[in-house]
């Protein structure tokens, strides 16, 4: 189906083209950057940064499917891989930090000032 | 091509007789060095290191003796390893090969046979005067007396001038570390400081003229430089044929540069100074090292070098009036002094001046004579200081010493030195006065050194004087002491016996020589008298020392010249260097028209009687205290000349107005530039990174919210300039 989308593309008025795709993937990634920039909680922040990553994977495969080419699929499913893996880490460390200091606020860690 | 022929000599040596001896007499007083290195790292706390280096040095002078007795006459080379050894080509002069080897001749075999002999004796005498200080300290004495004659060996032994010049500087470096065994006495490192650093200048024209024979002659190994037919015997038949004006620049000044390494290390005129500062030193060392032997190395180098010297000509004249104006500036400074210690430096440095003028005289036997008559009485000399040193507690006023002969116990100590004052003084029949007179009969022969003569001959009266002047005043005339600062060895004395106490010392007793120091003052006064039979051995051939030179590289056939002479005394005399003027003063000199060979032996027994006879009269007759002499009230008829002497007419002050303060002018002014332009450009380099970092710095908050809004903005940045670019790609398509 999203191969005949696809090929359709500025052809029928209504259809789901690639530059949908790429709209709501920059979407969620400025929603994800807003909320990283905006937001003082650690776990709120990190939610930010894997809907930015997940913005990132969106655009692979819209391209990757444009294209008619599978790299950027398979290389999406490594990234979530990734990304699942990278999650269990940074919660943890969040629970460290959270250990640390008793609360989630990231303005207390600002140990790197030069 | 030097290489291969140097490699196929050593290769095909059968092993001679010698070759393990002459490797024996380093290796034992090395092996001294380091047990007394041991010994120091386990803190022992006896005489051993003494007993050690005894008997090493003893043993070395056993193998010197039975070297002396089996190859006397002979040269033996023996290489002990390879050491340097380069080529960059195979023509002449494309190689430089100088291995550790050892040259032995008989010129080598006299400085072993006293360094060696006098080395063990003056080691024993150092076992009960060091006593004092058994523990670490004296193990690091006998190790850098052991270094010493080690470093003296390869000094004399070396078979190429490399390995002599790290005798040189091994010796150079003892002096130091013996010269500042007190390090915890500022004027004992001053002294040994002084030491050095005198000396370093000297070794620089040492060094040049080394390298500088290495680019003319293309080796500096002897056995090829001395070799018959060699470069250096052309120079030499040109020099007899009269024509010194065909022979290169360089090898004329080959010698004048290790004349001033010479002058160095011998104390002579321009840098005499440390010799005298180097009395700081325990008096072991001073009679050793500071009298008997290395200060004799330079003379060893001319004796060595001696048809390089003959090749050039200036560099003998040179020496010869270095020699006496040093013989006689010392001998004045001498005259005025007050520290006994003190007078026999001077003294030393006044007699290295009588060996370089017989060296210059062309009287290589006269000078090497007298280095060996000299080891011996002036070894003595020392030993008695230093015996009067320890016994009285570090006394070495002569206005505050009288009559120490007569204390009980200080016989031979007295003995011993009237025997030394006579050598020194010339009394007739004594090996000084035939080794002395026989240079300054040499020098009324050679033509053009008459004046050095007259000199030398004036100096020889003021020796006897100021030799006497000690003699009485501390050893005859009425008993009275008064004992130094030095208490350390006395912990029973009262407080009473302080120094500037009148009377006899109050409770103070002086601490007679025990057996170790007699024996050895004995021996040396004993050896010092028989040192003049070497004169009648081998008459022919001017005593034992000449004959001995015969076979080495000392030799010049000056000797057998003016025998020939003597009978037609207005024969030119073919052998003589014609830097010596022949043909304008037509041959063998005369002394007032006398042959100065047959009358000098009067003339210099008259001038050493009379010096004599003045101190007798001034320091002897009629004196009833210690402190005063008739010799004070002559005093103001000098007017300052006397106080400028006492001062040693202010040489060392001039040396300090004009090289020590001018070098430290220079120095701040270097430390200046360096301070402000070096280090301020070095620090301007480290500056402008650390500017650059602080004004960056405060862009790491650490805060994380800084750091992602930084890279948001970055990277809207990127994105508005890719769309910019799109656009306007866009536009040009």
């Amino acid at each position: 189906m999203m191969l005949i989308l696809a090929q359709s593309a500025g052809g029928e008025m209504g259809a789901i083209t690639l530059s949908h795709y790429l709209f709501v993937s920059a979407a969620m990634f400025v929603i994800g950057m807003i909320g990283f920039l905006t937001r003082r909680n650690l776990i709120i922040m990190f939610l930010c940064t894997e809907l930015m990553f997940q913005a990132a994977g969106l655009a692979l495969i819209a391209f990757g499917r444009f294209h008619m080419n599978h790299t950027g699929q398979s290389f999406v499913v490594f990234v979530l891989t990734v990304a699942a893996a990278e999650a269990a880490l940074a919660l943890a460390l969040v629970v460290l930090l959270f250990r640390t200091r008793e609360t989630l606020s990231a303005e207390e860690w600002r140990e790197l000032k030069g | 091509m030097i290489r291969s022929l140097a490699q196929a000599t050593f290769n095909h040596v059968p092993i001679e007789f010698g070759s393990g001896l002459s490797l024996l007499v380093p290796g034992l007083s090395l092996l001294a060095a380091v047990l007394c290195l041991v010994f120091a790292a386990m803190r022992v706390k006896s005489k051993l290191p003494a007993w050690i280096t005894v008997g090493c040095l003893a043993a070395a002078f056993g193998a010197v003796v039975m070297l002396f007795l089996n190859i006397a006459g002979q040269v033996r080379v023996v290489e002990a390893f390879e050491w340097i050894n380069i080529t960059w080509g195979d023509g002449p002069g494309q190689a430089f090969v100088a291995n550790w080897s050892f040259y032995v001749d008989n010129l080598t075999l006299i400085w072993m046979l006293f360094v060696t002999g006098l080395g063990a004796l003056i080691a024993l005498y150092a076992s009960e005067y060091m006593s004092d200080d058994v523990g670490v300290p004296y193990c690091r004495f006998f190790g850098a007396f052991s270094l010493f004659v080690f470093s003296m060996s390869c000094l004399v032994m070396g078979g190429n001038l490399l390995v002599l010049f790290l005798g040189w500087e091994g010796v150079g470096l003892c002096s130091y570390l013996l010269i500042g065994y007190f390090y915890k006495r500022p004027s004992a490192v001053a002294a040994a400081k002084k030491a050095f650093i005198v000396n370093r200048i000297g070794d620089l024209g040492l060094l040049i003229g080394i390298f500088l024979t290495f680019t003319h002659f293309g080796t500096v190994e002897y056995k090829e430089l001395f070799a018959e037919g060699g470069r250096l015997g052309e120079y030499v038949a040109l020099m007899k044929a009269g024509h010194v004006d065909q022979i290169p620049f360089v090898v004329q000044l080959i010698p004048v540069l290790f004349m001033i390494g010479a002058f160095g290390k011998s104390a002579q005129l321009p840098l005499f100074v440390w010799l005298p500062d180097a009395m700081e030193g325990p008096t072991p060392v001073s009679a050793l090292i500071h009298a008997a032997t290395m200060v004799t190395a330079g003379v060893y180098l001319i004796a060595r070098m001696y048809p390089l010297f003959l090749c050039s000509s200036y560099a003998l004249p040179i020496v010869a009036w270095v020699g006496a104006l040093t013989a006689l500036v010392a001998a004045t400074i001498a005259m005025a002094q007050f520290d006994i210690k003190r007078i026999m430096a001077y003294s030393t440095v006044s007699q290295l001046g009588y060996m370089f003028c017989g060296l210059a005289v062309l009287s290589s036997t006269g000078g090497v004579f007298h280095v060996v008559t000299h080891a011996f009485f002036k070894a003595t000399l020392f030993l008695c200081c230093g015996a009067v040193m320890h016994g009285f507690a570090g006394q070495l006023d002569l206005r505050k010493l009288s009559g120490e002969m007569k204390i009980k116990g200080w016989g031979i100590v007295g003995v011993a030195m009237l025997i030394g004052c006579i050598n020194l003084a010339g009394v007739p029949f004594t090996a000084g006065y035939f080794s002395k007179d026989m240079i300054l009969a040499e020098s009324f022969v050679t033509p053009g050194m008459a004046p050095i003569g007259w000199i030398l001959l004036f100096t020889a009266g003021l020796t006897a004087y100021y030799t006497f002047r000690v003699f009485f005043r501390v050893f005859v005339g009425p008993v009275e002491f008064h004992p130094g600062d030095d208490h350390h060895d006395d912990p029973h004395e009262s407080d009473g016996s302080h120094a500037g106490d009148h009377g006899d010392g109050g409770g103070f007793h002086p601490h007679a020589p025990g057996w170790a120091i007699n024996t050895v003052l004995a021996t040396l006064a004993v050896a010092s008298i028989l040192a003049a039979g070497l004169y009648f051995i081998d008459k022919q051939d001017h005593g034992w020392v000449g004959h001995m030179l015969h076979s080495s590289t000392a030799e010049y056939e000056g000797a057998a010249a003016y025998l020939q002479v003597e009978h037609d005394p207005h024969a030119v005399d073919p052998h003589m260097p014609d830097a010596y003027g022949q043909a304008e003063s037509g041959g063998h000199g005369t002394f007032l028209g006398l042959d100065p060979h047959k009358v000098m032996y009067y003339v210099s027994a008259i001038f050493g009687i009379c010096g004599i006879a003045t101190a007798f009269y001034l320091h002897y007759q009629g004196r009833t205290t210690a402190a005063t002499a008739k010799a004070d009230e002559l005093l103001p008829a000098f007017g300052p000349v006397a106080r400028w002497a006492q001062h040693k007419w202010y040489v060392d002050e001039l040396y300090d107005f004009a090289i020590v303060k001018p070098l430290w002018v220079l120095a701040h002014i270097c430390y200046l530039i360096d301070k402000l332009l070096v280090d301020g450009l070095v620090n301007l380099f480290g500056a402008v990174p650390r500017i650059f970092g602080k004004t960056l710095r405060p862009s790491q908050s650490g805060e994380l919210h800084g750091y992602a809004s930084g890279m948001a903005m970055g990277l809207a940045f990127i994105m508005l300039v890719v769309l910019v670019l799109t656009i306007r790609a866009g536009v040009g398509s």
